[in-house]
């Protein structure tokens, strides 16, 4: 089980390279222990793009939240449901790390 | 917003925010592919092996070419430019690439931007700290290791260098040892003829080899056509098709099924058109060690090349390369023969090799033809004595032979 701190910031891991191509998000390991990626993508959804691009490390993901809240006009437990939901998978992969508190 | 929980406790779920699929699978790929998807960068021509087979290689201190070689802010732009067009690996080829000074500052150049890298070496300059800079950021695509003989007397043969055998072992050991996932390739020539068995019994051993290890033997000319001497001791060491036949048909069945589906696809008269092959689209193109870049590797007229020192990947890529592709032959052999030969594809006649033998682009390279013939014949496609470009139902034959595979 991966915590997620929706009063935590976080960040792109710098253990990644993030690479956008003909609109598609794409991550690809830098360093060994992320995953091999032979003839392999790891690629991010649309929602999940959208809650990328605002895990810049300096607002916390409870700030996240309320923007796409807003921005999509969403309920904000459904979008919080999403954020946690993809920042604890990423943090499962070691593509984002925690930045507040550094 | 307040009701929210202050912590989340995450199960893995489902679907996936974060998908991992099979590069042929993706979107990418299947519907819309960016301009560039995978750029050859030859970073020198310069090798510390003296191949006797070698088509390119310079010594290691030739001061000249070392001198018109690119910068490494210049190699460094190229990549940049090949990031931003999409492209999502590179070949660090040459030459042997390690021979750069700046190679492991590339390196992590490219992988920072985010490319894969798909290394050519021999080895030898697998130092640890080379080795160790592997296992740290890997290069994401398996390292290709060239193998030219399993003893010092064989391998030393054909490199002409002391000493080289047991560097290229003591460089596959480091990678071995830090688990820095490689294959390796043989070249079958003279010295190392009788140790195959053994070459493939000790690449069966190499946790990444998921098939036996390739071998070259149909050996090219120089592209520089920079030694008729050079060339002279080249095409003798080239097997003949016949000898060439056997070792490409020692596993039958294997061999049937790579060509019966390779023949499917990619067989088929070309016509007039010169670039028919995929030369001069954003997978093939290659950069060479002086900025030069070419439809493909194999294709070395200076004509046809782009200077990147003077314009730009993208620039090459959507204006020079698609004139390119409306270049025509006109030499009546050619047209009479290869222009109307169903064997092209399984053939591997083309403008890059018919450079290296002739110094022209459409010129019939009889040694191919022959290899191309033999094999031919083998898979059922030709009878004795016929040539394949008077054959008139060539492609009924391929859907046959297929058809006939399939029941």
């Amino acid at each position: 089980m991966t915590e997620v701190n929706l009063d935590a910031i976080y960040r792109p891991s710098e253990d990644i390279v993030a690479r956008e191509i003909e609109g598609e998000l794409i991550i690809v390991p830098l360093v060994s222990g992320i995953g091999d990626l032979e003839d392999e993508l790891y690629t991010l959804n649309e929602t999940a793009k959208a809650i990328w691009d605002r895990l810049d490390g300096a607002t916390s993901l409870r700030a996240v939240v309320a923007a796409l809240a807003e921005e999509y006009d969403a309920p904000p437990e459904e979008i919080a449901r999403d954020v946690c939901g993809l920042v604890g998978e990423l943090l499962r992969r070691r593509m984002v790390v925690e930045a507040s508190g550094i | 917003m307040n009701q929210e929980p202050t912590t989340m406790n995450q199960e893995p779920r489902t679907p996936n925010y974060a998908v991992k699929r099979k590069l042929g699978e993706h979107v990418l790929w299947r519907e819309r592919g960016p301009l560039l998807s995978r750029l050859d960068m030859e970073l020198t021509e310069r090798c510390n092996n003296n191949c006797i087979h070698c088509c390119i290689n310079l010594p290691t201190n030739d001061a000249r070419a070392k001198a018109r070689e690119l910068s490494t802010a210049q190699w460094q732009d190229i990549l940049r430019q090949a990031a931003a067009l999409g492209a999502l690996s590179v070949r660090f080829t040459g030459g042997e690439p390690l021979l750069r000074e700046d190679f492991a500052d590339l390196y992590l150049y490219a992988r920072r931007l985010g490319l894969k890298v798909l290394l050519f070496t021999n080895a030898r300059l697998i130092t640890p700290e080379m080795a160790d800079l592997l296992a740290r950021v890997p290069p994401l695509e398996r390292i290709e290791v060239s193998v030219y003989g399993m003893r010092r007397e064989s391998y030393e043969a054909v490199t002409r260098v002391p000493g080289s055998y047991a560097e290229f072992r003591r460089g596959i050991e480091r990678l071995w040892e830090r688990k820095v996932p490689f294959i390796v390739k043989g070249a079958l020539l003279p010295p190392n003829k009788g140790e195959m068995e053994e070459f493939e019994a000790w690449a069966a051993t190499i946790p990444w080899m998921e098939v036996p290890p390739p071998y070259a033997m149909f050996y090219e000319l120089r592209g520089r056509r920079d030694s008729a001497a050079k060339n002279r001791l080249i095409a003798s060491l080239r097997l003949s098709p016949e000898e060439g036949l056997a070792v490409l048909t020692r596993r039958p069945e294997a061999y049937l099924k790579s060509k019966y589906e390779f023949c499917t696809k990619f067989m088929r008269a070309p016509g007039e058109l010169l670039l028919s092959c995929g030369a001069g689209y954003g997978g093939s193109s290659c950069v060479d060690a002086y900025g030069l870049l070419q439809p493909c590797m194999a294709l070395r007229d200076p004509r046809l090349a782009y200077d990147l020192k003077k314009g730009s990947l993208r620039e090459a890529l959507q204006e020079h390369f698609p004139r390119l592709r409306e270049l025509r032959a006109s030499n009546p052999d050619y047209l009479n023969r290869c222009a109307r030969c169903f064997l092209h594809g399984l053939c591997e006649q083309c403008p890059g090799k018919s450079w290296s033998e002739h110094g022209t682009l459409d010129t019939p390279v009889e040694y191919l033809c022959q290899i191309a013939h033999a094999q031919a014949r083998y898979l059922g496609l030709l009878a004795e004595g016929e040539r394949a470009w008077e054959v008139e139902d060539g492609r009924e034959r391929v859907n046959k032979m297929v058809k006939g595979v399939e029941v």
